[in-house]
Order: structure tokens, then C-alpha cells, then sequence
């Protein structure tokens, strides 16, 4: 078994991995299975190595290469359609993570591949915002009267929007976290101090410090961390590239203590450095270990995100890997909302997992069957 | 096992995957473990219960599971449609049609077309006709040159389709009949071994057929404009839109050597006479 030679592509960036063609098999899943594959190849084409691949592994990293080049085009093509949908509205909207880093042009955009287009504007303006969305295409596909009212009601976006041409999807928030979680935030602070972004009226992203909070509660928000080794790659651009700033590392401490984002940020950062070696100045450790949860919760913490950071794959996951995510599942819904909401709600989940209203037999196995 | 440009692992423990595979895999070259392999497939069993009562059949990707669960029974007929996923998800150095392609004397014909349209009855009894099976379902088309790159593998004959072949191609040899799928009655045909020793040979697109099926109608093959046909080949692709403009130039570079058709028949021998002459007047 190969473990996990993922990380340690990024782990020491600058020397090449030695790679059996059965750790290269391992590899490519696992990039695929973390929706890093696109970036491996940038990576390896960036230090000149492709000439060294073995030739049967080249046409995975082209192709993935390709899907990388088609899907920033796409998502700027999505950010311009958004931008002409709300045109009428003059309504700021804040583009958030990959379509974020792609419009503002930060090295995180490089390699990376999309699923949806995240989006914020300010609460009041959800209705409208919609509303003018709908006018233009996007439609929400959730027919569940209970996750419907879940997501309004209780979440900080409304359920996903498809665009019933290009199928292409856009969650629509207003604010990072949910207003009923341990670590909510108010959207008006973000707001504040967003910045515009060039040649697009009307469309912005967030200040740099709060670009990198959102990032680091991110890793522990959806607690599936299916994709947590490209959420940690991603924090990590931002960290070297804003880091270069010399006010930027005291302003991200103390805006982690206004937002109250302090443990999601330790957390964060214990995990680059411990797998990308990208740590803090020197001068700033004490403060951070200042905002760090109890040594407990640190301990078991460290253990839980220690493997489920570690990639889905079957050549790289064991029997613990499913109980820590178990476990921060659990936990991410804990933080998520107070008890008396989380236990119904976790409970008409496995329900609703366990007898289906509707079998979805079609819509799943159509791929597979063209 | 390999299979024309890509090398496939295969894992079960049912069943019905180790019978299909003896029945039509049994030419293919199977490599030793010094190769790399493009797409480990496995094809589980359920867990828990399911083990046991109404069993099922899980196909099993990078440790996700891109298909629903099918009945254990339907297990070969999964196998086959998760290696069609396998390339048409990830192959991405290739331009990727939804197509038969079939060859003779170096030229080949791309058919595309919808299911229900008889495209793999026509192609199965073409195969058995003289010409050589590139692919029932997948045309893989080089990036570089326009070839067109064998992946041949059994062809997916459904519900009338399969009895029509078998008194078309005597001795022909199928898989095991597979009731209620989500397609109806499915059955694959096994690919003619001498067409598997020539699976390197690459071909030259020369004639794009979309075919239709018309109980009771005459064979007809009518001229078919290459700008409609480059919009319908865009649709047709698993991969048009990911290449972007690589796509589009591949795509017209191919038209520019094809004539393309629309051909609509009801029965295989007209058709096989209505191929024949387009061989002979080729260069007419």
C-alpha cells in the first residue's frame, strides 16, 4: 500500500517525489479523489518534471491539465453572467473562495477545479437577489419542503441554484457560517471591508485577512473533508502570498479575535505546518496558541484532522480514518447548532438518507449509461 | 487487462463478473503487475444485509461509488458501463464521442447517435460483414492527428436487438441475457478475435453515418450538411466543452475528411449493401 503520497508532494515542494508506477495508480486517485489532480500537473509542469513522468502517467496529468485551463474560463464566463444578472440591482456581491481566487487573479486559482460558485451579498437582499438570479436562469432544484426551510431558516446560504442551461451552480450566502454556530459571523463586518475587484462593477471579495478565515473555518465547516487537502493547499497560497504583507500577520490575529474565529484558525494552522511546514513568524506562536482551544480538545483534535485530512482513497484510508471523521462530523454539527436543534435534525437526515421520497435511480446512473 | 490504449484492474468477487469476462475477455492480453494500470474498476458486493438478501452489485471508483447499487444479477452489465464511465470521465487526451466506429480498408465510419437509434445492432452486424470494430460506444479521437484509436470491446445489444443478431451472426458468442435493467433486457456480443489482434492499428475518419432505425422503411442514405453534423458531434461528446477551442479545431479538422450522412433502414442486409457501395465509390 502506498499511504498517502499526496501530502508529500506538497510537503517538500521542490523535490520530486520517487514513484513507483503503483505509487504513481495511488497517487492520481487520490488527486482525483481530492479534486487536486488538475493542480498536480501544474505542479509538476511549473518544476519542468513532466519530461520525467513514466510515459503512461503523462496523458492523466494532460488531461487534467486541460479540465483546469476550461474550468477557469468557465467560471469567469459564470462571474461575468452573475455580475450582468444583478447588474440591475446594485447590489455589491462578494465572490467567495475558488471564484474568488480566480477573479482577483491569487495563486490559489492555479489548478483548480470547481463544482459551484460561491456568492454573498448582504442578508436583507437575499429575496431580491434570487429573484433577479431566477430571472436569468438559475433555479433552485431542492423540491424538500424540510430542507428547504432548513437551509432559510437555519443556515447562512439558501439551497444550491442551477442554471437550467450551462447546469453550472451557484450557492448564494450571506454570511460564512451559520448564525447558529458556535463560530458565527456577521455578514456586515465582511461587508465592510471588502474589496472591488477590476473591470467587474459590482463584484468584490473579501479583505485578504478575512479571505484566509473563511478559508481555515471552511476545512471544518461541511465536517465531510472530502476535499480538505486542497482547502489546506489553497490556505496555504494565501498564507505565502498576503503573509509577504509585513502587517498582515498581526491583522489576521486580531481579526480572528473580533470574528471569534481564533480556534478554527488554530486548528488550521497546526495542520500546514505540521504537513506543508508553512508556520507563522516567530514573534506571533505565543498569540496563537493563545486563541487554541483547552489541551484536551487540542490532543484529540490533532488526532481526528491528522487522518481525516489524509485523502479518501482506498490506498491510503484505514479503519480510523472513518471513526475521526465520524467523529468531527458529529462535532461540525455540534458547532453547527445548539443540541436542541442538531439531534432532531441529524435524526430526519439518517431518515431521510434511509427511505428516499423519491428513488433518484435515474439522474444518478445517466452518466454512467450514455 | 489491457484494452486497446488503456489498461484496466478488474476486482470482484461475483460471480457473474468472473463468467462474463471468461465468456468475452478471453483474447485480451492480461500484463503482469510491471505495468501501470489507467483505471483500477471494482465491482463489490453489498455489505451488511445486503451480503445476503436481495444482493447487490457496487461499482467502486477511487473509493466512491459513481453509480447506484444495481441488483447482484446485473453485475457483468455494470462492469461494462463502468468502464465506458472510466474513459469518458478522465480520457481528456482524446476528444470523446458518444459513437460506433467501425473500419475497412483504413477508412472508418463514426456513427453517433441516441439510444433506440439501432447504432449497436448495426454495428454488431456490420463487424460480422467485413468491417473491423473500433468501438460500439466510445470513438476515441487523437488530439494530434484526427485517428481514430481502436477501444474495442463486446458490443451492448438491448432486447429485440439481441435476438435479431443471433440469427444475423451465427455462432455468435454473448453473455449471459440480463432482465429489468434500467435499459431493458441487455446481452454483449463478443468482439471476433481476429479484429482483437489488429486493436493497435489505427484508422482515418473518412464517412460520419448518423443511423435511425425505421420499422418496415427501405434503406436510405441522404447527404447531411458538415456544419449540422459539427453541432450534433459537439452535443454527441463527453469532452467537447472541456477542451474548448482544441475540441472545436479537432472537430472540424475531422469533418473536413468526412462526408457525412443521415441513413435510415430497417433491415441489416440493405444496410450491409448500402456500406458496401460506399467503400466501392469512395473515391468516385
Amino acid at each position: 500500500m502506498s499511504g498517502d503520497v499526496l501530502s508529500s508532494v506538497w510537503s517538500e515542494p521542490n523535490r520530486r517525489p520517487v514513484l513507483s508506477l503503483r505509487d504513481w495508480e495511488a497517487l492520481l486517485g487520490q488527486a482525483r479523489q481530492s479534486r487536486l489532480l488538475a493542480r498536480l500537473a501544474l505542479h509538476y509542469f511549473d518544476r519542468g518534471w513532466l519530461s520525467d513522468v513514466p510515459a503512461a502517467v503523462l496523458p492523466h496529468l494532460e488531461g487534467g491539465m486541460r479540465l483546469a485551463a476550461r474550468q477557469q474560463h468557465e467560471v469567469r464566463w459564470e462571474a461575468d453572467c452573475i455580475s450582468r444578472a444583478l447588474a440591475c440591482l446594485s447590489t455589491p456581491v462578494v465572490l467567495l473562495k475558488g471564484a474568488a481566487y480566480v477573479m482577483a487573479s491569487l495563486p490559489p486559482a492555479r489548478g483548480r477545479l470547481f463544482a459551484d460558485i460561491d456568492i454573498m451579498v448582504d442578508q436583507k437582499n437575499i429575496g431580491a437577489v434570487e429573484s433577479a438570479l431566477f430571472g436569468a436562469g438559475w433555479i433552485s432544484d431542492e423540491r424538500d419542503e424540510y430542507n428547504q426551510r432548513y437551509y432559510r431558516q437555519w443556515m447562512h446560504e439558501i439551497p444550491p441554484l442551477r442554471h437550467v442551461q450551462r447546469n453550472t451552480f451557484i450557492d448564494l450566502h450571506h454570511t460564512i457560517t451559520p448564525p447558529t454556530s458556535r463560530f458565527n459571523v456577521d455578514g456586515k463586518i465582511l461587508h465592510a471591508n471588502k474589496v472591488a475587484i477590476d473591470g467587474f462593477p459590482g463584484l468584490y471579495v473579501l479583505a485578504p485577512v478575512d479571505m484566509v478565515l473563511h478559508s481555515a473555518v471552511h476545512l471544518f465547516q461541511d465536517g465531510e473533508f472530502s476535499y480538505g487537502m486542497r482547502d489546506l493547499l489553497d490556505l496555504n497560497d494565501l498564507l505565502l502570498h498576503f503573509g509577504l504583507r509585513e502587517t498582515f500577520w498581526p491583522e489576521l490575529l486580531e481579526r480572528s479575535e473580533v470574528l471569534g474565529l481564533g480556534i478554527p484558525l488554530y486548528h488550521a494552522l497546526f495542520h500546514i505546518k505540521r504537513l506543508l511546514g508553512t508556520s507563522l513568524p516567530s514573534h506571533f506562536v505565543d498569540r496563537l496558541e493563545g486563541l487554541g482551544p483547552n489541551k484536551l480538545t487540542r490532543f484529540w483534535m490533532a488526532w481526528a484532522l491528522g487522518l481525516a485530512l489524509q485523502p479518501r482513497h482506498p490506498s491510503s484510508s484505514s479503519h480510523w480514518s472513518g471513526l475521526a471523521r465520524w467523529l468531527l462530523f458529529v462535532r461540525s454539527h455540534m458547532l453547527r447548532m445548539p443540541f436542541y436543534l442538531v439531534i432532531p435534525h441529524l435524526v430526519r437526515k439518517a431518515w431521510m438518507r434511509r427511505f428516499p421520497k423519491e428513488p433518484h435511480t435515474e439522474a444518478d446512473i445517466r452518466e454512467g449509461l450514455k | 487487462m489491457k484494452i486497446g490504449p488503456f489498461v484496466f484492474r478488474i476486482r470482484s468477487e461475483i460471480n457473474g463478473v468472473t463468467v462474463g469476462l471468461v465468456t468475452l475477455y478471453a483474447d485480451y492480453p492480461v500484463l503482469d503487475s510491471s505495468h501501470f494500470v489507467d483505471y483500477t474498476v471494482t465491482i463489490a458486493k453489498g455489505s451488511g444485509l445486503r451480503r445476503w438478501v436481495r444482493r447487490q452489485a457496487i461499482f467502486q471508483f477511487d473509493g466512491f461509488e459513481p453509480f447506484i447499487p444495481l441488483p447482484e444479477d446485473h453485475a457483468f452489465p455494470l462492469l461494462e458501463w463502468a468502464m465506458n464511465w472510466c474513459v469518458s470521465m478522465h480520457a481528456n487526451h482524446y476528444l470523446l464521442l458518444h459513437s460506433a466506429v467501425i473500419e475497412r480498408e483504413g477508412c472508418s465510419v463514426i456513427m453517433p447517435a441516441p439510444p433506440g437509434s439501432g447504432k449497436s445492432t448495426l454495428c454488431a452486424a456490420l463487424v460480422h460483414r467485413g468491417w473491423r470494430l473500433l468501438s460500439d460506444e466510445l470513438a476515441l479521437i487523437s488530439l494530434n492527428d484526427t485517428s481514430l484509436v481502436p477501444f474495442g470491446r463486446p458490443i451492448s445489444l438491448k432486447n429485440a436487438s439481441i435476438g435479431i443478431i443471433r440469427d444475423f451472426v451465427p455462432g455468435a458468442v454473448f453473455s449471459r441475457v440480463v432482465n429489468d435493467t434500467s435499459k431493458g433486457s441487455v446481452a454483449h456480443l463478443k468482439v471476433p478475435e481476429e479484429h482483437l489482434l489488429r486493436i493497435d492499428e489505427m484508422a482515418r475518419p473518412r464517412w460520419v453515418v448518423f443511423p435511425k432505425y425505421v420499422p418496415g422503411s427501405d434503406a436510405h442514405l441522404v447527404k447531411r450538411s458538415k456544419a449540422n453534423s459539427l453541432l450534433e458531434l459537439g452535443k454527441n461528446s463527453f469532452n467537447y466543452m472541456v477542451l474548448g477551442r482544441t475540441g472545436f479545431e479537432v472537430l472540424s479538422r475531422l469533418l473536413d475528411e468526412s462526408d457525412c450522412y443521415d441513413f435510415s433502414y430497417s433491415r441489416l442486409d440493405d444496410a450491409v449493401a448500402i456500406f458496401d457501395d460506399l467503400v466501392a465509390r469512395r473515391d468516385a
